[in-house]
């Protein structure tokens, strides 16, 4: 009887977890947009640091760089851009994909260059919510666990 | 190789592993390596190029050994590192007066450790100071090399004044917390028959151990550092090097009563906050407040890093713990539930840094290529990899990993206090004394999340 308990446990856990990972979220429906950031790039800093869009819009990003000559590249998108001190360089692309993308320095600029880096948020931040939902299903199965 | 009735496969009945344990040479070969490595480094911190992300000491010392030592080391083999850790050998071979074996007058003072300074809180301390200059410590080669220098020469001057591996043991703040965390791994050294230790007279496990540890009387393995010493000094060959299930020495109620771990433990977790905000955090200022030591940022920072580590942290656990009691009309002594309850916090902190380490690492592995065909920042390229760079969409799975991590950790540490509340109270009162401290750990974990993902 127990091992039936536990197998049960398991599944309701493991389906619940699926449940949480997978389902679709309710998505806005936007029309795609054109996107302008300009970025100030100074000192281990990008400055907006977070950038927010959402799929399928056209972004523009101009990087200027304020001290020493900075990089930046995002995770996930095949983009570069090098901006040297006092200029403007800039690149457009779409935005692909929601989910949020880590905006990061590509030129040594200095001791904290690796640390450099800032946000590209595509849509909602489903991750986050995701990783609530599963934090709190980890919470109760962990305290249900062996009392089943 | 398993004992009867037992979940345990002693890895020393392997013939190939028997014999590397019981010779000496393999692990001082493999110590030897190490030390080789650690001089190597030191001198390219000294000598190459200023900038970190071009420097083999930055790159090898804060990405690739901290990231083995996150991922690999501790995860699975406990205080495995410490093997093979370059750290003590110099101080303990002029301790022994010899390579491989004790000779028969060993140079030194011989002092016992005050009893006053035992435990891990000094080791919280240092890992404190570590923590207020990391920012500094990270990207200053130079600084790395001299902080690797002085951890070498406070580590052979404590082997010349006290006995054993007294820098092991009570001051380095790796070994730690590599202690706390190695009751989560799957190995272990253990007595097979106790009452073959009770009757030896000897006792050349004990007077043999570098760790001055008594394996019969060991209840966890935060002390031990698999050196195999016992293993290969024992004459009636029962000692065994036991894998075993994840966080075999969790959930026992302890007769001692360690609140230095309970503080480590904590430390761990605030500085896995602390760090998480200032490296991958997108907030220059809190970069900068880091980084300029001395300024008034830097105080601010530094203020708010020790609030958190020994106010808000230990605060908030204290509270989780008092209403826990309450709730559950435990009769142990509060101090008692508080060490014995942060034992959940253990594998919580684990997989926070697992967590970290995964964001914190996977997009500089570029640079441990880089480093390796230029060590020294002197734009050679020995092995051709100095310009390589990780394609950006193999970064894409970094995000989901550390989700992963941080879930797994909170479930253990959920299920953890659950059965640890169930021993200190009535099973119609555990569910409600098992909340705050769920509570406590569910905040932790969200905060992260937070950080990382936010």
């Amino acid at each position: 009887m127990k091992h039936w308990k536990k197998i049960l446990f398991w599944g309701l856990a493991i389906s619940l977890g699926l449940v949480i990972s997978l389902a679709p979220m309710p998505v806005k429906a936007t029309s795609s947009n054109q996107k302008l950031f300009k970025i100030q790039a100074s000192r281990f800093a990008f400055s907006p640091a977070v950038l927010a869009v959402n799929p399928g819009d056209q972004v523009t990003i101009e990087l200027v760089s304020q001290d020493v000559v900075h990089g930046l590249s995002i995770d996930g998108y095949d983009l570069h851009l090098v901006a040297d001190p006092g200029q403007t360089a800039s690149m457009t692309f779409t935005a692909g994909q929601a989910g949020s993308y880590t905006l990061r320095c590509s030129e040594t600029c200095g001791a904290m260059h690796p640390f450099m880096v800032g946000k590209l948020q595509v849509g909602g931040n489903d991750l986050l919510w995701r990783a609530a939902g599963l934090a709190l299903l980890a919470v109760i199965a962990g305290v249900w666990w062996k009392r089943v | 190789m398993f004992a009867p009735g037992e979940s345990r496969l002693n890895l020393a009945r392997l013939r190939v592993l028997d014999k590397l344990i019981k010779s000496r040479w393999p692990l001082l070969l493999a110590r030897s390596i190490t030390l080789a490595g650690f001089v190597f480094t030191i001198l390219v911190g000294l000598l190459g190029s200023p900038v970190g992300s071009h420097n083999f000491a930055i790159i090898f010392v804060w990405i690739a050994w901290w990231t083995a030592l996150k991922l690999f080391f501790i995860p699975l083999g406990g205080r495995s590192w410490c093997s093979v850790c370059p750290l003590p050998m110099p101080g303990e071979w002029l301790q022994n007066g010899s390579l491989l074996t004790k000779a028969q007058k060993s140079i030194g003072l011989g002092m016992r450790w005050p009893r006053r300074l035992r435990g891990n809180w000094l080791a919280s301390g240092l890992f404190l100071l570590i923590g207020i200059f990391s920012a500094l410590t990270l990207t200053d080669a130079r600084l790395t090399a001299w902080i690797l220098l002085g951890l070498l020469g406070t580590a052979m001057l404590l082997s010349l004044i006290f006995e054993r591996r007294a820098f092991c043991s009570y001051v380095c703040p790796i070994g730690g917390f590599t202690g706390i965390y190695a009751k989560t791994a799957p190995l272990e050294v253990r007595v097979i028959d106790s009452d073959i230790c009770k009757s030896h007279a000897e006792k050349t496990c004990y007077t043999h151990c570098p760790w001055g540890v008594y394996p019969l009387a060991m209840r966890d393995s935060s002390q031990c550092g698999l050196c195999m010493e016992c293993l290969r000094v024992c004459t009636y060959d029962n000692i065994s090097l036991n894998l075993r299930p994840f966080g075999s020495d969790l959930g026992q109620t302890n007769s001692i009563t360690r609140l230095d771990e309970t503080l480590l433990a904590l430390v761990m977790l605030s500085s896995a906050l602390s760090f998480s905000a200032v490296f991958i955090g997108p907030w220059g200022w809190l970069k900068s407040a880091a980084y300029d030591v001395g300024s008034t940022a830097w105080w601010a920072y530094t203020g708010a890093y020790l609030a958190l580590s020994l106010l808000v942290l230990p605060g908030l656990y204290t509270l989780a713990v008092w209403w826990s009691q309450k709730t559950g009309q435990a009769k142990a002594p509060f101090k008692r539930l508080l060490a014995d309850y942060s034992q959940a916090l253990l594998p919580l902190g684990l997989f926070t840094w697992i967590a970290f380490t995964i964001d914190f690492a996977f997009p500089k592995f570029s640079y441990v290529l880089q480093v390796l065909s230029d060590p020294f920042g002197w734009g050679w390229n020995l092995v051709g990899t100095s310009g390589v760079s990780l394609p950006s969409a193999l970064l894409g799975a970094a995000p989901v990993l550390q989700v992963g991590a941080v879930v797994v950790g909170l479930f253990w540490s959920a299920n953890l206090s659950q059965r640890l509340v169930a021993k200190q109270v009535q099973p119609a009162r555990a569910r409600r004394a098992i909340l705050p401290l769920a509570g406590f750990s569910l905040l932790f974990s969200l905060t992260m999340l937070l950080l990382l993902l936010g």
